[in-house]
């Protein structure tokens, strides 16, 4: 009803109580708003009314018949019961009618406990089912690895079928048959392939779709419910965790309209299962004569320090405890950290304290990052530059390097809303050709070395159309581009929109030309009148800028701070010992090569990490077991800069401990200051106290000289990291791991380019070489892989035999 | 019977133009409207029944889901999803007809082929609909369609006639 600018009132009167209205509001909106119960099973507030369950049925004095509250639009001076004999008689016919064919075997049923009709039987069903005859059967549908289906259960309600339409936006459910024969099934079994899939669970009014991964594994009211914030994007959805006996059953979503709404994704519903998976590490080990041994945690931890101490002392004559300015000190090159952008905020901070108190501000979070040319210009916080909610009130948007379907689906949730409610225009410029769910303005594919080039042509759009000059930093990329007619709309629509954004995804940041991707679409913003905006990787990169995980700027921008190597530097200057927390070197790091190499020549790497890894164990020298997501307190900012903090969940598994705390100890032992911390919330807080006035601006303060090189005959690689791949511990759900998403690894190239390299349909699998790696991969000949560029997805299982993401590749028959 | 009958997994040049044609009669942006005429033409392409290639076929071609397209072939009787003989052969058995006597004709067709409603025969020759609803030729009951054609006022001796003459 929002859509009602110059809202009119009307006066109802239910059950005797007065109640205001907005005029065409329906019934049911009123009576939910007032507290008022009715039944329902059809209705549900963020899908289309379809009124077919009739439950809902009330008198409306002077209506011939009782009325469906969902579908009755309310009108001045309307009289209306909910609880007269009439309106319950009515409502208890249409329960016995739903019983008829529903089987009466709640004892049995994974819903049971928190079923709506469960619910509402026990209110307006009857005692004894006086239907005698038998009952309907259907037979179960096999939907994928996520969701059950108990067909004979379904009341037909079709919420389930609306979700697909309106919200997943693919049509997958449906109700075939018709009268007694209807149900609910996918084109003849398929299974669902929406990634937000997962909510029709919740959706379901009775237990016909369950979560398949926690079926029959406890009783809803045997559940302990534990607020808390999903750990996988930067959206940083609100979550319920559920847990029995100290053990986490299951993911539902909590409900924030600003962020989320009623919704998660799939992700972060099901990724719980990666929490119980075999390989998590439950106590301290220590590498003996290349030999992994238990150890208690005062010993590890002792060891730690003194490896640490050990380190920074070694060759140490001229021991100056890290320059005060600009130049890396010394310490920062024996000593260097690296975690993941999905880690807490005080994990986050207390690593680069921890750092720089030893000296060393070789810190960095941006492990899948390799241009770091302009990172002196960047921006506190590469934030949104919006709220969440108002990417569904766009008019228009580019997006660079972003999947959003797969990488945040909940914005992309939003944005679907804008395209399909708004008529926005969306265009998206990528190094491959996405499928959306939405329809686009623009949906261009270029290959990988191609795509500055691409959006200089977009930018010399926005320059031609804005009559202003191009500024010196990038006039020479500006200059050589030619806009073509795709371009010139996309300027025209984000100049015409009154609401717009041109936004860099992650895919954006991992590219070999980051800086320049980044100089070109903040012009493309200024000119068009557009806000600029990123949609970072992992759940709290903004938290990570923020702590000052970064190595050229301490908390909250501190300038002063001690300064250090990023990761592309460890390929030169390789650190005598290493600090990896919640990192999987082989897919966590996109110059995965170099980096383990450098751990593997270092004398010493500690690696805090919930879980083990064949390349940990082959680099570390030390691993502490750390609590994974529900395990732990914390805090993470999301892309609109809130900063949203939980509780654990569970304890730990084994021996684990909060990242935090085991920081804090180290701080302790090292003799560091200032690690006396008891809870997380004061080391939270002691961040915030550095950051009392901080002001959110993605405007680039100044800017690095961005030069597009000619772009070459060279076969390039090109990739981004799917759905299921971006952490540790979605790498470990296993049900998420079979389904459609969970990409095998394969090289996917253009047809033309496989004619050229002699490519034909009969070969299967080609040999991929990429620096110093090289592997046997299926092969995809695939039209939307741009020509020039060879798709090898990275973070999945194989992909470590290869190099970076954006290097060059050779294949050939295998 | 399978191997009797090929399926068509494409629509023909000439069911497209037939579609085409219907698409004229709607709005650009309602393809779903030709839905039902399409889904006939295809049927009637392919000998009287749906595949699921067939229903792709037409999903892709009206712009639809294909989800969309199987609710409405399953929801409507006029669709077979299963192959069925050559010759559709509908008893009506709603309500004037069965107080006319519709219940012995559909004995008498029963035991004459040698089979059920909702199958066909050996043949391949006749397919009994599994259950035909009122066609509005209430006046003339007990009734039966075949094929396009409705046949009134039944007597076991027309039904014989009508059935013998069919190839
Ligand atoms: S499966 Fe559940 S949501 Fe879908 S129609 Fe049946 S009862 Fe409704
Ligand atoms: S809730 Fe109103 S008809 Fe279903
Ligand atoms: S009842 Fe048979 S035609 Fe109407």
């Amino acid at each position: 009803m929002s859509e009602v600018m110059n809202e009119e009132f009307v006066t109802i009167t239910v059950d005797g109580r007065e109640l205001q209205a907005p005029k065409g509001a329906m019934l049911i909106e009123v009576t939910d708003k007032a507290n008022i119960k009715v039944p329902r099973f059809c209705y549900h507030e963020k899908l289309a009314i379809s009124a077919n369950c009739r439950m809902c049925l009330v008198e409306v004095e002077k209506a011939p018949k009782p009325l469906p509250a969902c579908a009755t639009p309310v009108m001045d001076g309307m009289i209306v019961h909910t609880q007269s004999d009439y309106a319950r008689n009515a409502q208890k016919s249409v329960m016995e009618f739903l019983l008829i064919n529903h089987p009466l075997d709640c004892p049995i049923c994974d819903q049971g406990g928190e079923c709506e009709l469960q619910d509402v039987a026990m209110g307006y069903g009857q005692d004894v089912s006086e239907y005698v005859e038998g009952k309907r059967v259907v037979f179960d549908r096999n939907i994928g690895p996520l969701i059950t289906t108990e067909l004979t259960r379904c009341i037909h309600c079709t919420r389930c079928v609306r979700f697909g339409r309106e919200i997943a936006g693919l049509r997958e459910l449906g109700m075939t048959g018709r009268g007694e024969n209807s149900l609910i099934s996918t084109f003849i079994e398929q299974s669902i392939e929406s990634e937000m899939s997962g909510n029709v669970i919740d959706i379901c009014p009775v237990g016909a779709l369950t979560a398949k991964p926690s079926r029959f594994a406890a009783r809803a009211w045997e559940l302990m419910q534990h607020a808390s914030i999903a750990p996988h994007d930067c959206i940083g959805s609100n979550i319920f965790v559920h847990t029995l006996r100290g053990e986490v059953i299951r993911v539902v979503p909590r409900d924030n309209e600003a962020i989320n709404e009623v919704w998660i994704s799939d992700r972060d519903r099901f990724s719980y299962e990666g929490l119980a998976s075999d390989d998590r590490l439950t106590a301290p080990m220590i590498r003996e004569d290349g030999e992994w041994v238990e150890a208690d945690w005062d010993e590890a931890l002792q060891l730690a320090s003194a490896e640490i101490r050990h380190a920074l002392d070694t060759s140490a004559s001229d021991e100056k405890g890290g320059d005060e300015d600009s130049e890396a000190g010394d310490a920062s090159s024996k000593l260097a950290a690296l975690i993941s952008p999905s880690s807490t905020l005080e994990e986050l901070y207390l690593l680069q304290k921890l750092m720089r108190s030893l000296g060393s501000g070789s810190i960095d979070h941006r492990l899948r990052q390799s241009d770091f040319s302009d990172q002196d210009f960047a921006p506190l916080i590469p934030w949104l530059g919006q709220d969440i909610e108002n990417l569904e009130n766009i008019d228009a948007a580019l997006l660079i390097g972003s999947n959003t379907r797969k990488e945040q689906p909940i914005a992309n949730h939003r944005l679907r809303k804008a395209a399909v409610t708004n008529k926005a225009q969306i265009s998206f410029i990528n190094a491959k050709e996405f499928e959306f769910n939405f329809p686009l303005a623009n949906n261009i594919a270029v290959a990988q070395q191609q795509l500055a080039h691409e959006l200089a042509a977009v930018a010399a759009a926005a320059f031609t159309a804005s009559g202003e000059a191009v500024p010196s930093y990038i006039a020479d990329a500006v200059s050589k581009a030619t806009p073509n007619k795709a371009h010139k709309a996309i300027v025209q629509q984000l100049s015409q929109g009154e609401n717009t954004s041109v936004l860099l995804g992650s895919q954006a940041a991992m590219h070999p030309s980051f800086a320049a991707l980044r100089a070109l679409a903040e012009a493309i913003a200024v000119q068009t009148g557009s806000i600029f905006g990123y949609l970072s990787e992992g759940s709290n990169s903004a938290g990570a800028w923020l702590a000052g995980a970064v190595p050229h700027r301490g908390p909250c921008n501190d300038a002063d701070a001690v300064k250090g190597l990023n990761v592309s530097d460890w390929a030169e200057k390789a650190p005598t010992a290493a600090i990896l927390v919640n990192v999987e070197p082989e897919h966590d790091v996109a110059q995965s090569q170099q980096v383990i190499k450098a751990l593997t020549n270092a004398s010493s790497v500690i690696a805090i990490t919930a879980f083990r890894s064949p390349a940990l164990e082959d680099v570390a020298s030390i691993m502490l077991p750390a609590a994974a997501f529900t395990e732990t307190s914390g805090t993470c900012v999301n892309a609109e800069g809130l900063m949203q903090s939980f509780k654990g969940a569970n304890n730990p598994a084994g021996e684990a401990r909060p990242g935090w705390k085991i920081l804090r100890v180290l701080g302790n032992l090292l003799k560091l200051e200032g690690f006396d911390y008891v809870s997380s919330d004061q080391v939270r807080d002691e961040l915030r106290g550095h950051c009392e006035s901080i002001e959110l601006d993605n405007s680039i303060s100044g800017v690095a000289q961005v030069t597009l090189s000619a772009t070459g005959g060279s076969f390039m690689r090109a990739a981004d990291v799917p759905i299921y791949a971006a952490d540790a511990l979605v790498r470990r759900a296993s049900s998420l791991q079979k389904t459609h998403d969970a990409i095998a690894l394969a090289v996917s190239m253009n047809p033309a380019d496989a004619a050229r390299l002699d490519l034909d349909d009969e070969i299967t699998s080609v040999s991929v070489k990429q620096g110093e790696g090289s592997a046997i991969l299926r092969l995809i000949i695939d039209e939307k892989v741009p020509a020039g560029s060879a798709w090898i997805p990275m973070a999945v299982k194989g992909s470590e035999l290869l190099g970076d993401p954006f290097g060059e590749v050779v294949i050939e028959k295998a | 019977m399978n191997a009797m009958i090929e399926a068509e997994n494409t629509l023909s040049a000439h069911a497209c133009e037939e579609i085409d044609a219907l698409l004229k009669r709607y709005p650009a942006e309602q393809k779903k409207s030709a839905l039902l005429g399409a889904l006939n033409i295809a049927q009637h392409e392919n000998r009287g029944f749906l595949t699921k290639e067939l229903m792709q076929a037409v999903a892709e071609y009206l712009d639809l889901a294909e989800i969309e397209v199987y609710e409405v072939a399953s929801f409507y009787s006029m669709y077979e999803l299963k192959p069925v003989a050559r010759h559709n052969v509908a008893v009506c058995t709603n309500i004037s007809c069965m107080l006319m006597g519709s219940q012995s004709i559909v004995d008498h067709v029963e035991n004459k082929l040698g089979i059920k409603l909702g199958e066909s025969t050996k043949d391949g020759r006749i397919y009994l609909k599994q259950e035909e609803e009122c066609l509005a030729a209430c006046a003339g009951g007990p009734m039966m369609q075949v094929d396009h054609v409705y046949y009134e006022d039944l007597t076991a001796e027309k039904v014989d006639a009508i059935l013998d003459a069919l190839e």
